[in-house]
């Protein structure tokens, strides 16, 4: 399928207007959204994350700019349109009781429905699709307030689906979820997009998750404005080590990935190869300590083999037993070597 | 809950509403045998005109007023608890029954004190002056709510806002009746118990034809109220004008108070209990079945309540509002025991 640009923002500025004037948030965005990619929007907590997505949503006017909407201006939407067009999923926790999963799912028909909101066979069988798309048939008759965050999530997801709009967004649909959760969300957001070539929008914190699934990436920062990139690029060209740059936190060039800077103040030979030694010298790094290959006099040695590890021919049956001994090593000679000698 | 489970219930409360209007006909301090009652109905002449003239012109009015009030006033409630996304709202909260009575207040006590004649003195014309100032006053409180619910965001101020126009309004209220002649504090009073003996004749079928047309309107706002659940975000996002439809929701509960406290004084807890009682009941939120449920519960309702103010032995001394607060207090309160679990 051809990528087509839906979404095109023109010297956007966003903020909102109070009574003492205008605030604008993030100035000059000029960015495009195209159909069949998920683009997650990702940047600090104050950023204008939200002010942005409740832009791009018709929820607050733009300050400045335009968005054009499948070749038409957003402001030129009536409601009506605007709710074939655009489907949002929200962090507010609805406040509702004794309202079936079923039924809520329904709720995404309303823009299609006449005036008693009563569905015909059609719409019954897209919100069947779209309940069996999102993978909650189990869900079904189960009433919203006994759901977990990560069901209700997939709930609303299924909602926006059954609103059958070419575009869905989405505000931190995986704040609050379990890891595994999260994934699966992500997930199931890359695959709606592809099989259905939706254009798919989410801010997001979950950095790792983003980097690894998203098609393209929006970074916002209020000192550097937005960027755009695929992930790779992005991480390529150093702007994912600008706008996360922290003490204790490193862009890994490698994995694309970031990952917890260690102090490293030791060092200690490690004899081994495959992933049980790099366990290890994860273990290690979060001790401070830095492994090097090659044999050196004075320095301690870690072997790891098959079934065991050994720390100076001593063998361990686990990493954390062999840790302990590691970091008794260390605090007898703290202050005096940063070498682990003997 | 199934569909046919849903029928069952409807029909269930259509029953009670049946016995208990025929209990509200059969019930009273003259004892009048069954048969007679129903030859009265249907037109045959009665030797006992007494007989006649309570049944036709007491008991009958009387429970089709109960039955409407109660109806009006549950639905009212609805429309109120799922605009303001608030299960306490209701009618009194809202401060639109004290505008009703600020209303009555304003004619009843000022016209004795300026005008120098009392108003309860007048007979029918006192009583169209008193329904048409209930009537005016709680529009306007209403035409303020309404005003203030496009001005401030949250829906906790707005109800915040009721209760504290309510305030000003018995203030106001306080400082008339302390200029006012004895006989009109009187007539306020008796107003302000509530009851739904007080409208007669020809203003039944009024108050009666009035409901009949003010009811069915709230059942075009079905979808509305539907989407108003999901929050004003969603609902924005599914196309519906917000600011549109809290408009019309307000107006549409407001004047069904307006018009049922105009005819019946301020009748409490009704309007905030029915809900509760018929969302408990149908187990849904679905306005589909909770708005017709909440009409046929709060005709039902207001009938018993009628019925248990009228047991021989009261006659007259207890004030349906005593009966409704007794009935409606518990409600609020088993609500704010369940909120703590799930709701709100």
């Amino acid at each position: 399928m051809m990528k087509e640009e839906t979404i095109h923002l023109i010297n956007l500025a966003t903020g909102y207007h109070d009574k003492k004037g205008t605030t604008v948030i993030t100035n000059n965005i000029n960015a495009c959204l195209y159909n069949g990619e998920l683009t997650c929007l990702l940047g600090p907590n104050g950023a204008g994350k939200s002010t942005l997505l409740k832009t791009l949503t018709a929820f607050l006017p733009p300050v400045r700019g335009e968005i054009i909407i499948e070749h038409k201006p957003l402001c030129e939407y009536s409601d009506s349109e605007l709710s074939r067009v655009i489907g949002v999923v929200l962090t507010e926790k609805l406040a509702i009781n004794n309202m079936s999963v079923d039924e809520l799912v329904g709720m995404g028909r309303s823009p299609y429905t006449g005036f008693w909101g009563r569905m015909d066979n059609h719409d019954r069988e897209v919100v069947d699709e779209a309940i069996s798309l999102v993978g909650i048939e189990h869900l079904r008759g189960r009433m919203i307030q006994t759901l977990s965050d990560g069901e209700r999530q997939k709930v609303m997801i299924a909602k926006a689906l059954a609103q059958e709009t070419p575009i869905i967004f989405l505000d931190e649909p995986t704040a609050f979820l379990d890891y595994p959760s999260k994934v699966e969300i992500m997930q199931l957001l890359q695959k709606l997009a592809r099989d259905r070539n939706k254009t798919v929008f989410q801010s997001t914190h979950d950095l790792e998750l983003a980097l690894q699934i998203a098609d393209k990436i929006w970074l916002l920062d209020k000192s550097h404005g937005l960027t755009v990139g695929s992930p790779e690029d992005l991480s390529l060209n150093g702007d994912m080590s600008v706008y996360f740059h922290r003490e204790g936190v490193d862009f890994d060039m490698e994995t694309g990935l970031f990952r917890i800077a260690h102090d490293m103040r030791h060092r200690i030979t490690l004899e081994g190869s495959g992933s049980r030694a790099n366990m290890v010298k994860k273990g290690l790094a979060r001790h401070g300590i830095t492994t090097i290959s090659e044999h050196e006099p004075g320095l301690h040695f870690i072997k790891v083999e098959r079934d065991n590890y050994y720390l100076d021919n001593k063998p361990y049956s686990s990493i954390d037993t062999l840790l302990e001994a590691v970091v008794n090593l260390v605090n007898k000679i703290d202050g005096i070597d940063t070498k682990l000698s003997t | 809950m199934s569909r046919s489970k849903t029928v069952i219930l409807m029909i269930v409360l259509a029953v009670t509403i049946i016995l208990f209007f025929i209990l509200n006909l059969l019930l009273g301090s003259v004892e009048i045998p069954m048969s007679d009652i129903l030859g009265i109905l249907i037109g045959q002449d009665n030797d006992n005109t007494i007989w006649t003239n309570i049944v036709l012109k007491s008991r009958l009015p009387q429970a089709a007023t109960a039955a409407m009030a109660g109806a009006g006033l549950a639905v009212s409630g609805l429309l109120m608890q799922t605009v303001f996304r608030n299960p306490l709202a209701g009618p009194s909260v809202l401060g639109i029954s004290s505008g009703a009575s600020l209303g009555v207040a304003c004619v009843v006590l000022v016209s004795g004190s300026v005008g120098g004649m009392a108003l309860s003195k007048l007979g029918v014309i006192g009583e169209v002056t008193i329904t048409l100032s209930a009537v005016v006053g709680s529009l306007l409180i209403m035409a303020l709510i309404a005003f203030v619910a496009q001005k401030v965001r949250g829906n906790v101020t707005l109800l915040i806002m009721g209760v504290m126009i309510g305030y000003i309004a018995n203030a106001i209220i306080g400082v008339l009746k302390f200029f006012s002649a004895e006989e009109d504090i009187r007539a306020y009073v008796i107003w302000g118990l509530g009851s739904f003996s007080r409208v007669s004749g020809g203003q039944t079928t009024v108050f009666i034809v009035l409901m009949c047309l003010l009811l069915p309107t709230a059942f075009f706002l079905i979808k509305t109220l539907n989407l108003l659940l999901l929050g004003d975000s969603y609902a924005r996002n599914l196309g519906l004008n917000i600011k549109r439809a809290r408009l019309l929701v307000i107006s549409c509960s407001g004047v069904l108070v307006a018009v049922v406290t105009a005819y019946c004084g301020p009748v409490v807890f009704l309007g905030l209990a029915v809900p509760h009682i018929c969302r408990g009941l149908f187990h849904t939120s679905n306005h589909a079945t909770i708005l017709p449920a909440s009409l046929l519960g709060g005709a039902s309702l207001a009938l018993l309540c009628n019925l248990i103010a009228r047991m021989p032995g009261f006659e007259g001394a207890l004030p349906v509002n005593s009966v409704t607060a007794l009935v409606g207090a518990p409600v609020v309160m088993w609500v704010l025991f369940d909120k703590r679990k799930n709701e709100v």
